[in-house]
């Protein structure tokens, strides 16, 4: 598929064939220097987890050094040599043994369990009113996420904002199939279940970008929904939540005027912008213990600050007008989806259809979308 | 051949039709499954070819993701479970020293019922597109028909097969309660029966939660229920409980048989006996006992709290001990023996090897915390290829090298059979040990693409390269089996100074296995015919000479029946209607009075029919 080469670059872009090349590329293999590594923790839940994983790695290490050892070393001593049989002493057992083999992991394994408890009730801890913190509602869509900040009343899709330092409280919950919302570098994953209201915990020590992606299967493009992590400081994520809180401007001419009158015509069916006519509202109903909750939803990602985003389609695609101008043509020809099944009255969207627009007004949607930054 | 091999039994294609000869159906087993092997294996295949590099174009999203649902619903349940069936079918009447199994004809309709099942599963690729939500089949993802849109063909064939599989394990616990010759105590059964017996049960109980479900799928799609439908009051994660009910017993389904051939193979080879041989055999009891308590570990990202995370976490640790102690016993046996490294002793180190690494990955996965950074990774594809492919397939691959002579009457190459195994032993960790490596760093499973810079292009290409590799190893095998089956050489009854009863008959074996029916003294009772234990421990040859005998004039053989081919083929009409409503309920009909004629047909069927005494 052409489409596909569009699909976002993350780093480099050489596609090494060379044995030489590939050898090097062992360390880079290796290295944590990558933005989607859950060897790499960037901040304090993910390096608690991180930790138990060493620890029990090297127990295992050991172990299998030890098991592989005695292998290699028992075929390696009491094979038959040309010539040289040598009779085999006719053992059929040795209950110390057995108890000393089944003891030793039952000890190994003790001292794992603890800090595992102790470390999955840590995770799942809510915080304390006096923790401030941030609380992001996180809803997985097919195939994109969205995200509300019902303490600053914005919302956006796909890339995530946070300030560094403070703790960021995820309500997890799904408009249609279970997605699992997964930063390798920030936390482990944990699933958006439809019905259920699930949570999980984001600090970041220090601003960068953290890439992640939906980690359980949900369909035809589970490939393509990714989600990018961008964590400030106080003072930058402060500056983007106010210019997230902008409306976002209405042009009077030029051709994002024309694209104006094309977007409430078409793309308000699905789509919010501030000052367009808003798409049916859908509701959610969650559960968690005995308490339900409603939550309003989205059918498609909120554009009223399009502009402002690195990446769309489920951050899979870098906003740039070539992409976009593709993506407005025919988005299944870059990300496959299965508008035929949209039903917006019921509220299932399955992906933007094409709608066959003349190259001026797709022009003129482009400039529109860059306006709303 | 004996003379005694007179009207019961025919011959050429009908005679394979309407077998009950339990050698006869694991045969078939065998060779079905080896075919299904083929189809999954290309399904691999096709899925590293997509992931070589990064936005690959060979497939398509709708097509990457019906060839991975495809692959691990091909490899479980047409691949590993038939060969463990196979040898099940073909040994456990011969280590028992039996004529058959309990019910031959409920035997040849689990084997219909596989090869129906399986055809039903592979013919949706033809009509419009295969399974294509995941072998787990989620709700409610798999529940909704317009867009998941061949789930009816998993739902219903999967039902389909366990319907085979529930008789089959009928037919193992009966066998192995009613069939035992005289002497043959339940602590002397060879271990391999033992584990057939033990995943027996485990398959009698596993099943039935997700046919259950299965059902609740198929009424969700197609019948307007709302199980898994949260918006209307029903509950997605119930789906997970009840397949990871089925779906962690049958982990255990899997690998149990391959670990009971391992346990044959290792002391023949070793000319020692078993190791610890009442500790192997109660630590698959207990594998099979705690495998029902661990299933929540598929789910430690599902959302259940961490009291309940924190108790799966433990039983999982726990199951890691009776595990070990396997292990452990293994290296006993192999410890100051006299090793003949053949190539069923080579594929049984090698299960070992491989085996040791996805049990240690499975130890991480215990740590829950741990687990959800790995959940949904290659690191746990990694993981379970190690358990699956270098455990269960090495261990059968160990069986097939060191039963094939009792089957055919003819050895495989030895050489082209190390051959074999070093290039599946090296194609394997090329294919799966990088994974680790990528699901570690961040790639999730069942993604038809990935990004260049994510630091996935290395490490999938080496993972692409090594699984043309491994399927070279397996091209060899299928040579090597070629030519031993056509012009191997003859291997005798007893090729490798073997320990249980189907070493003491002719290879191939007639068709009424035992001439007279053994009495058994000892566990290993063939090796104590053959050899006594000086002062110092150690093996003295008695001069063993199989005694001559001749087949009883009169003896009781199940006489061949068509009924249950027909019965079976009933059932594939039946349940290849119920994909297509409305109209397809004609079929279903149909296919219902075929199966009412089948079982009825048979239960009329005269016993001793044709049998000549």
């Amino acid at each position: 598929m052409a489409g596909q080469r569009y699909i976002e670059r993350i780093g480099g872009r050489r596609r090494l064939l060379m044995l030489a090349v590939l050898l090097a590329l062992v360390a880079a293999g290796c290295s944590t220097e990558l933005p989607q590594n859950s060897l790499n923790p960037a901040g304090p839940e993910a390096r608690k987890i991180d930790s138990l994983f060493w620890l029990v790695f090297w127990i295992a290490a050991a172990v299998f050094f030890l098991v592989e050892g005695a292998l290699v070393y028992t075929a390696i001593r009491f094979r038959r040599r040309r010539n040289r049989d040598h009779p085999a002493k006719q053992v059929h057992g040795n209950l110390r043994l057995e108890i000393v083999w089944t003891l030793i992991p039952v000890v190994i394994l003790a001292a794992v369990a603890v800090p595992t408890v102790a470390t999955i009730f840590d995770l799942q801890r809510k915080p304390g009113p006096d923790e401030n913190a941030l609380i992001v509602d996180v809803i997985g869509h097919q195939w994109w996420w969205e995200f509300q900040y019902p303490e600053y009343g914005i919302e956006t899709a796909n890339e995530m904002h946070i300030p560094i330092g403070r703790t960021v409280y995820l309500n997890l919950l799904s408009a249609d199939v279970i997605h699992s919302f997964w930063v390798p570098q920030l936390n482990g994953k944990r699933d958006a279940v439809p019905g259920r209201l699930n949570n999980l915990i984001l600090i970041a020590d220090e601003p960068g970008v953290y890439l992640g992606q939906c980690a359980e299967f949900c369909g035809l493009a589970h490939a393509d929904m990714r989600h990018k992590v961008f964590a400030h400081t106080e003072e930058d994520f402060e500056a983007w939540v106010e210019a997230q809180q902008q409306p976002a401007p209405i042009p009077t001419d030029g051709p994002a005027a024309a694209g104006w009158e094309t977007f409430q015509v078409l793309c308000t069916a699905c789509h919010v912008a501030d000052g367009a006519t808003p798409p049916l509202s859908r509701q959610i109903t969650t559960t968690q213990g005995s308490e339900t909750r409603i939550y309003d939803v989205a059918l498609a990602p909120n554009l009223t600050h399009f502009g402002s985003r690195t990446t769309f389609g489920g951050a899979t695609f870098q906003n740039v007008e070539d992409h976009l101008r593709r993506w407005i043509r025919d988005p299944s020809v870059l990300k496959p989806m299965r508008p035929d099944l949209n039903d917006i009255a019921a509220g299932r969207i399955l992906g933007m259809p094409a709608f066959e627009l003349e190259e001026a007004e797709i022009e003129a949607l482009i400039a529109l979308l860059e306006l709303w930054r | 051949m004996t003379a005694v091999e007179t009207a019961p039994h025919r011959s050429g294609i009908w005679g394979w039709v309407t077998t009950t000869d339990h050698k006869k159906i694991g045969i078939m087993y065998g060779v079905t499954a080896i075919l299904f092997f083929l189809v999954g294996g290309i399904e691999a295949l096709l899925i590293r070819t997509q992931l070589a590099v990064p936005d690959g174009g060979v497939l398509s999203a709708d097509a990457y993701n019906q060839m991975f649902t495809m692959h691990a619903t091909t490899m479980v349940f047409l691949v590993v479970m038939p060969l463990a069936a196979a040898f099940a079918n073909y040994l456990l009447p011969l280590q028992l020293g039996a004529r058959d199994v309990a019910f031959p004809r409920l035997n040849a309709l689990s084997y219909w019922v596989f090869l129906f099942g399986g055809i039903f599963l592979t013919m949706s690729f033809f009509v419009g597109g295969s399974p294509d939500g995941g072998w787990f089949g989620y709700a409610p993802l798999s529940t909704q028909v317009g867009e998941v849109v061949r789930m009816d063909y998993w739902a219903l064939g999967l039902n389909f097969l366990g319907v085979g599989s529930i008789m089959s394990s009928v037919n193992f616990i009966a066998t192995v309660f009613t069939m035992r010759a005289p002497g043959m105590t339940l602590m002397r059964m060879p271990v391999f029966s033992w584990m057939i017996f033990v995943i027996s049960f485990l398959l009698l109980f596993s099943l039935p939660m997700v046919a259950v479900g299965l059902f609740q799928v198929y009424a969700d799609r197609r019948m307007g229920s709302v199980f898994f439908d949260a918006a209307s009051g029903g509950d997605p994660v119930l789906w997970q409980h009840l397949f990871w009910l089925f779906g962690h017993p049958e982990v255990y389904v899997l690998i149990l048989p391959a670990m009971g051939m391992v346990s044959e193979v290792l002391p023949t080879f070793a000319r020692k006996p078993l190791f610890g041989r009442s500790f192997v055999i109660f630590s698959g009891i207990a594998i099979g006992f705690m495998g029902f308590g661990v299933w929540a570990h598929h789910m430690f990202t599902t959302g259940l709290g961490p009291v309940a995370e924190a108790a799966f976490a433990l039983t999982t640790m726990l199951i890691a001990v009776p595990t070990g102690v396997k292990i452990f016993n293994w290296l006993g046996t192999i410890w100051g023996g006299s090793l003949r490294l053949n190539t069923p002793m080579l594929f049984s180190l090698g299960f070992i090897a491989l085996f040791v690494v996805g049990g240690l990955s499975g130890v991480t996965h215990a740590v829950a915390p741990a687990d959800t950074q790995q959940h949904d990774t290659y690191y746990v594809v990694a993981h379970f290829h190690y358990v699956l492919f270098g455990g269960a397939m090495f261990g059968i691959f160990a069986g097939i090298y060191y039963w094939f002579p009792k089957v055919t009457g003819r050895l495989l190459g030895e050489r082209l059979g190390k051959w074999n195994f070093w290039t599946m032993f090296v194609g394997m960790n090329l294919t799966f040990a990088p994974m680790h490596m990528l699901g570690l760093n961040g790639m999730p499973r069942r993604t038809y693409r990935y990004p260049e810079g994510l630091g996935f292009d290395l490490w999938n290409l080496v993972a692409t390269v090594g699984s043309f590799v491994l399927a070279l190893g397996v091209l060899l095998f299928l040579i090597n089996a070629w030519r031993g089956w056509r012009r191997g050489e003859t291997a005798g009854p007893d090729p490798w100074d073997g320990r249980t009863l189907e070493w003491t008959i002719p290879s191939p074996p007639p068709v009424h296995n035992f001439d007279e029916i053994p009495v058994v003294h000892a566990e290993d009772d063939f090796w104590h015919r053959k050899y006594g234990v000086d002062e110092e421990g150690h093996a003295v040859a008695l001069g063993y000479e199989a005694p001559a005998t001749s087949p009883p004039a009169d003896m009781h053989l199940p006489s061949p029946s068509y009924y249950p081919i027909l019965t079976a083929a009933g059932m594939f009409l039946t349940v290849t209607g119920l994909v297509y409503p409305p109209w397809g309920l004609l079929l279903t009909g149909a296919g219902a009075v075929v199966t009412l004629w089948g079982l009825f047909g048979w239960s009329m069927e005269p016993l001793t029919r044709g049998s000549g005494s």
